[in-house]
């Protein structure tokens, strides 16, 4: 064996996957895999991890893993567990992936009755927000104006004018152990969520914001850049909740004005090429100032808080 | 020691379904399976099974959880009807593609719309393609034996899908029947725990699910159809098992009744054949040379063995209690389509029947003979199926 | 080719396919300046960054040239260059 088949030999999840250039999610779940350790069922929806992580015959995942349809994530996670739980099977433990597409629409449903009966398995929504696999179509997860195929900016819109669901939100309120959210930008902070979720037992859920280089429109070394602007601008808030109350909070040493954010960004391009769009920038910010506030965001960051 | 009682149909199934210690039973409620899951429920509540009882948030989710525990290496069960099995139809083909073992009993209910709660066979015909085995019963005593045995046909090796046991709702599932029940260290020497070659574990990471490319669907495809063929010998095997061991024999794929020298056979499924064998006794003491074939398992097909049993006869009435719009019913194609260009093979008239609840009463019956003889004696080929005991004068 | 029964794939069974055949450009590692703080090893998406005795190794099988450990290393040890086919 060379030495870097040696070094290889670690990774729970290997080389020789599709993902594009520059993947978000790619690297999520390198890093979530790290925090699990081998000792995981993983589920996965359909999407984008699922598709290019699963060409027959050339899988990346070195844990056993399944993928079924687009809306059942959580209740094969569901089934997984039980039977788990049937075999007396207490060491392994149970891992949904899945992206927002699969988490915040289609499988809506399923993911709420996992939540309410109390289920032990963390679910992990790698959120590039929208649907794309299929080519950027517009998700509940698509953040306010921007572009998407379903929804493009043109002389007769300004892109998505819904507000992004707040799942984070809404799962919190089944009651559940442990929410947190995170982001493909801070990789140590990252694992240790992953790690804090794998000691309670019943459902947790981590939403981590997965920038996508192909469809969101930047360079693909600009990932964690991206993802960092997000988190900076107040727009991704990172907290973490333990029985309902919020624990912890990634503060923001200096705030980054949303445009910041927007303009590095095709999926935001229209709103920077005109006049008439400053209302709409006004009210991204808007969303931004309003979670800082709430959450309490600026400041310095807390001494056990890496800065990746 | 077996006992003897009478039972509500429901509670007989819930009795097999505890006897074969199923690790992960799904429940969704849909009239009228659910007196079903609630017999379960309560063996739980007791402790008289040892179970994971997951009360799921649809049917679409019920599907699932047997999937992933069945996935995972656990028997599975759980039921549903009508609207409940339609939702779980995208399941059951990814599950059958899979090759995820497990049992459902299909309470037959017809689907909407109308929206109605009655009797027919459309719900199970809409999962008629996606490569799980169906079985259907006549009595609450065959539902009972049936779902013992289909956990065996599921699990075995070289079958592993999911098999449905179809029961007519409302009929079996409300009616009380007296039910042999087998003891349990029976079950247990008929039927094994399940112990699946691959399964999702740690110490061997495997991935399900994949895409799979135009070069090898077709092949997947043909490795289903080749199980299911394979399956006919097996389930034949596996009740002629169950059968000695109870001395309750059901025959195989098919049951023959005075078909020896019957010139008109029905053909027909579920609680109805038994309708239809009181029917036959009737008109045989009449002199007409009548008889059934009972079809018990409708996928696989058993065309082989319905060709054996009919091949003497002059005329067949197919009794379908589903329909496929726009053609006609689905026993009735399977039939032609197997038989045609078979030497000799008697016409196929295919008859529509109950459908929504409708009785399918011995007058009825007699109805269908008659105009069965009516077409034989004009020598020519009815191509559309006969609706009987249709009210022409009320339809839209 | 072979297929199983219901398509069930071996894990890591990705290693077969050769990513590397994607680049247009590969990153060079400048070992002299290298501060061994892992993060290029920590950000590839391909898991293509391996450590190996405290010296970092790309394994250009594999790699899909996106950037990131350049864009990412913090003393500007890695560069990326125009890839030679």
């Amino acid at each position: 064996m060379t030495a870097k088949e040696s070094a290889q030999r670690e990774d729970l999840f290997v080389s020789g996957h599709r993902a594009c250039h520059g993947c978000g999610m790619a690297i999520s779940v390198r890093h979530i895999l790290k925090a699990t350790g081998e000792n995981v069922i993983v589920v996965t929806p359909t999407g984008c991890l699922e598709t290019f992580t699963s060409p027959y015959g050339y899988s990346p995942w070195r844990v056993p893993w399944i993928h079924h349809l687009f809306e059942n994530g959580p209740s094969i996670a569901t089934g997984v567990a039980a039977a788990l739980r049937a075999q007396k099977r207490d060491d392994t433990r149970v891992v949904g992936i899945g992206g927002d597409g699969s988490t915040f629409d289609i499988g809506f449903g399923a993911l709420s009755g996992m939540l309410e009966r109390g289920d032990d398995v963390l679910y992990i929504c790698v959120d590039n927000g929208a649907y794309m696999n299929t080519g950027g179509q517009r998700s509940g997860a698509t953040p306010l104006y921007a572009a998407s195929s379903t929804q493009p900016a043109g002389k007769e819109s300004v892109g998505k004018v819904e507000m992004k669901k707040n799942i984070p939100m809404i799962v919190a309120a089944h009651g559940i152990p442990y929410v947190a959210t995170a982001s493909v930008a801070y990789l140590k902070d990252l694992q240790k969520k992953v790690k804090r979720a794998m000691e309670f037992r019943g459902p947790r859920y981590i939403q981590v914001d997965t920038p996508c280089p192909s469809v969101w429109g930047f360079p693909s070394d600009h990932t964690l850049e991206v993802g960092r602007l997000g988190v900076q601008s107040g727009l991704i808030p990172l907290f973490e909740m333990e029985e309902g109350e919020i624990t912890h909070v990634r503060k923001i040493k200096k705030k980054v004005p949303v445009v910041d954010y927007l303009r590095i960004q095709k999926r935001f391009r229209h709103l920077l090429d005109g006049v008439e769009t400053e209302k709409e920038i006004a009210q991204i910010q808007a969303l931004a100032d309003a979670n800082i506030e709430k959450l309490g965001l600026l400041g310095s960051l807390k001494e056990t808080d890496s800065d990746s | 020691m077996s006992a003897v009682k009478v039972l509500e149909g429901s509670e007989a199934v819930a009795l097999a379904v505890k006897a074969c210690r199923p690790h992960v039973i799904s429940a969704y409620p849909i009239s009228p399976q659910t007196h079903i899951v609630e017999g379960i429920a309560r063996f739980v509540a007791d402790g008289d099974l040892d179970a994971e009882y997951v009360r799921v948030d649809s049917e679409f989710s019920a599907a699932s959880v047997i999937s992933g525990a069945s996935a995972a290496g656990s028997r599975a069960y759980t039921a549903s009807s009508s609207q409940g099995l339609l939702l779980m139809s995208e399941v059951l083909y990814a599950s059958c593609g899979m090759r995820l073992p497990f049992v459902i009993t299909g309470v037959n209910r017809t689907v909407s719309a109308p929206i109605s709660i009655q009797v027919d066979h459309q719900d199970s015909m809409s999962l008629r393609d996606c490569g799980m085995i169906q079985l259907f019963v006549e009595s609450s005593q065959e539902a009972y034996d049936t779902h013992i045995a289909a956990f065996k046909i599921a699990e075995d090796p070289k079958i592993i899908l999911p098999v449905m046991v179809c029961m007519d709702g409302w009929v079996l599932t409300h009616s009380y029947e007296r039910v042999t029940l087998s003891d349990q260290e029976e079950v247990d020497r008929f039927l094994p725990p399940f112990r699946p070659v691959d399964f999702l574990d740690v110490k061997n990471p495997k991935t399900w699910g994949s895409i799979g490319e135009e070069d090898m669907v077709m092949e997947l495809r043909y490795s289903v159809q080749q199980a299911m063929q394979y399956a006919k010998g097996r389930i034949t095997e596996i009740f002629g098992e169950w059968a000695e061991i109870t001395g309750r024999d059901y025959g195989g794929l098919i049951e023959s009744y005075k078909t020896q020298d019957a010139e008109v056979i029905f053909v027909a499924m579920g609680s109805m054949a038994g309708t239809f064998k009181d029917a036959v006794d009737d008109l045989r003491a009449e002199g007409e040379k009548v008889g059934l074939v009972k079809i018990r398992s409708f996928r696989p097909f058993p065309y082989e063995e319905i060709w054996q049993a009919v091949k003497g006869a002059r005329m067949l009435a197919v009794v379908d209690s589903n329909l496929s719009l726009g053609s006609e019913g689905a026993i009735g194609m399977d039939l032609k389509a197997k038989l045609y260009g078979a030497p000799g093979a008697p016409q196929v008239v295919d008859v529509i029947a109950g459908l929504g609840g409708r009785d399918v009463n011995e007058s009825r019956i007699r109805e269908i003979v008659n105009r069965v003889k009516q077409v034989q004696e004009a020598g020519y080929f009815l191509r559309e199926p006969y609706w009987s005991g249709l009210n022409q004068t009320i339809v839209p | 080719m072979e297929i199983t029964i219901g398509a069930v794939v071996k894990g890591g069974s990705s290693l077969l396919y050769k990513t590397g055949s994607w680049r247009d450009e590969r990153p060079v590692l400048d070992m002299e300046n290298c501060k061994a703080c892992g993060q290029c090893e920590s950000v590839c998406p391909d898991s293509a960054v391996h450590v190996v005795e405290k010296a970092y190794i790309i394994d250009y099988d594999y790699c899909k040239g996106c950037g990131l450990c350049a864009f990412e290393c913090p003393v500007d040890a890695i560069t990326m260059i125009r890839e030679v086919k």
